[in-house]
């Protein structure tokens, strides 16, 4: 379903130049639910963000549904995939209704039936039709995410790029957002490509994952190795470690990996 | 101090803040009762639960629409709900100091950190430049901070979050209180910054009894760093609990945050909090789990 090869994104030119990733490779099935693990700077939501066409200075090789990828898109290429934002108080305009934000990727995608559309999102991510009118402040922010995931659902894509959708929520709301997109998945048969520093979020809603560091794969493995504590890689060991909570033994042993 | 040991740092009785809002009065703390001694204690609860409003209300940082009523909060010999301004300014920052999330939004941006840290010193002790870098630097060593003699020299964009977050700690630190509160303080870094700056913290309780309370949303993380935590829900205290047993919790409130919790082990859907109207009844000053 999707192929990356040798992926390279550089912010900068000459001495000044960034390498945010350099040179990764992964493949992601259909169906299947992959994640991103890494620290902050570590290049994981560059690479949603290149993969999404939100960045056109990239290099190597992405291939999407059998369509290679070049520097552009075409409006076509957004119907197989969307994507999910972090920050779900600034990703919603705040002067649209959720009738509008809803309606948006309809009349771009030119898809007619418009109002049995949104109820039905709205539906879909567990929201009445009493919030079509709705603005995005009168919203919580769990309420929120589900507005964005039902924005990025609504024109139906296979793939969906999930960058942090919750890590500015409560771990009570966090909860209900894990199981719809993990419902929404079932439903959908949605290939997902999660990114997250969060090792729990990922091994709850992902089948492989790369851990990523200084832009580049340190490591790839099934959840299954990660729940039984088997990294290989010692960067890995050392996160998974730091991720159970305070241990004064590994606070005092730690390792700086570039 | 009554009812309480020799250890006690810090004594909070009934404690309330309510705000004027347009909407009408918000209560966001609720009649809050804890003692502090010289031990690491953990207030978690989720936004809007009240623990950032208990840390702040301690040292009148609530903001002006905001109104602190309590029996008493206890520190020294003082009252601090019913202190001077003039006598509060001599506690703040030199006996009890404060750390909050984002070390990019508590730091001066347009002076370098050597320099802000020392003017914090000489503040609160009169002591003169030379003494103060002295201590600065000093004070920068013991926050593990490499190249110290290069760091001073930095602005605060210069510098990483974990950095700045150990700038704001030695800044902090260096009068020597008694009581540190810190909201939040490893929130927003990666995992293994964060154990770096807890194990700081963690020195100055064991080190020089320093009573810490460490706010989080963090459940995990306070189970395994702090000594005893409260759970706090809609501004007030529903337990207190031992860190180590945070994991026994009996209240269905705590119960309820903990299974909600993605593990590494369980691939199960989560449990999803459902909220008891109950919970918000007030459980009354000094309520289960508080006073101790």
């Amino acid at each position: 379903m999707i192929e990356v090869g040798d992926l390279t994104v550089t912010f900068g030119t000459g001495a000044r130049a960034v390498r945010a990733v350099r040179g990764i490779s992964f493949t992601v099935a259909e169906g299947e639910s992959f994640g991103l693990v890494g620290e902050s700077g570590s290049g994981k939501s560059t690479v949603l963000r290149a993969m999404a066409g939100l960045n056109r200075d990239w290099g190597g090789r992405m291939t999407v549904a059998g369509q290679p990828l070049g520097k552009t898109r075409a409006r076509a290429f957004y119907r197989s995939l969307q994507m999910v934002f972090q920050d779900p108080f600034g990703s919603l305009h705040p002067r649209h209704t959720i009738n509008d934000i809803l309606g948006e990727p309809l009349k771009i995608h030119v898809i007619g039936d418009s109002e049995t559309r949104i109820l039905n999102a709205l539906d879909e991510v567990g929201l009445g039709p009493e919030y079509r009118f709705r603005f995005p402040h009168q919203l919580s922010g769990g309420q929120r995410q589900r507005i964005a995931i039902a924005r990025a659902l609504i024109i139906n894509p296979p793939i969906m790029l999930l960058d942090e959708p919750t890590s500015a929520l409560d771990v009570s709301v966090q909860a209900e957002i894990l199981n719809l997109l993990r419902r929404l998945r079932n439903e959908h048969r949605l290939t997902y490509i999660l990114v997250s520093h969060d090792l729990s979020v990922v091994a709850h809603m992902c089948d492989r994952l790369a851990i990523m560091n200084a832009g580049r794969v340190v490591e790839q493995l099934s959840v299954e190795r990660l729940r039984a504590h088997e990294p290989d890689h010692p960067y890995t060991k050392q996160l998974l470690r730091a991720s159970l909570g305070y241990d004064r033994a590994a606070a005092e042993n730690l390792e700086w990996f570039d | 101090m009554s009812g309480a040991g020799d250890d006690t740092l810090l004594d909070v009785k009934n404690l309330s803040v309510r705000f004027q809002t347009t909407k009408g009065p918000v209560e966001a703390v609720r009649g809050v009762s804890f003692t502090l001694g010289r031990e690491r204690l953990g207030i978690v609860g989720e936004s809007g639960s009240g623990k950032s409003q208990t840390g702040r209300a301690i040292l009148g940082l609530t903001a002006k629409n905001g109104r602190i009523s309590a029996d008493h909060v206890r520190f020294d010999g003082m009252d601090l709900a019913r202190t001077t301004d003039q006598a509060m300014r001599k506690v703040r920052g030199a006996r009890i100091s404060m750390i909050m999330q984002d070390p990019r939004y508590s730091l001066n941006p347009v002076i370098r950190v050597g320099e802000q840290i020392a003017e914090a010193y000489r503040v609160h002790t009169g002591a003169n430049r030379s003494e103060a870098r002295r201590r600065t630097i000093e004070m920068l060593n013991r926050v593990r901070i490499r190249e110290v003699e290069k760091v001073v020299n930095l602005y605060p964009h210069e510098v990483s979050g974990g950095m700045g977050q150990r700038i704001m700690i030695a800044m902090m630190l260096i009068p020597d209180p008694d009581i540190l509160i810190a909201d939040e303080p490893t929130s927003a870094l990666d995992v293994t910054v964060q154990l770096q700056v807890l194990a700081i913290l963690d020195d100055m309780v064991r080190e020089r009894g320093m009573g810490l309370i460490f706010i989080s949303h963090d459940l995990n993380l306070v189970a395994s760093f702090c000594d005893r935590v409260l759970v706090m829900y809609g501004g007030q205290i529903m337990e207190t609990l031992d860190a180590g047993k945070l994991h026994e919790a009996e209240h269905p409130y705590t119960r309820g945050l903990l299974n909600c919790l993605p593990t590494l082990n369980d691939a199960r859907d989560l449990a999803v909090l459902e909220r008891d109207p109950a919970w918000l009844e007030p459980v009354g000053a000094g309520g289960p789990g508080g006073g101790q």
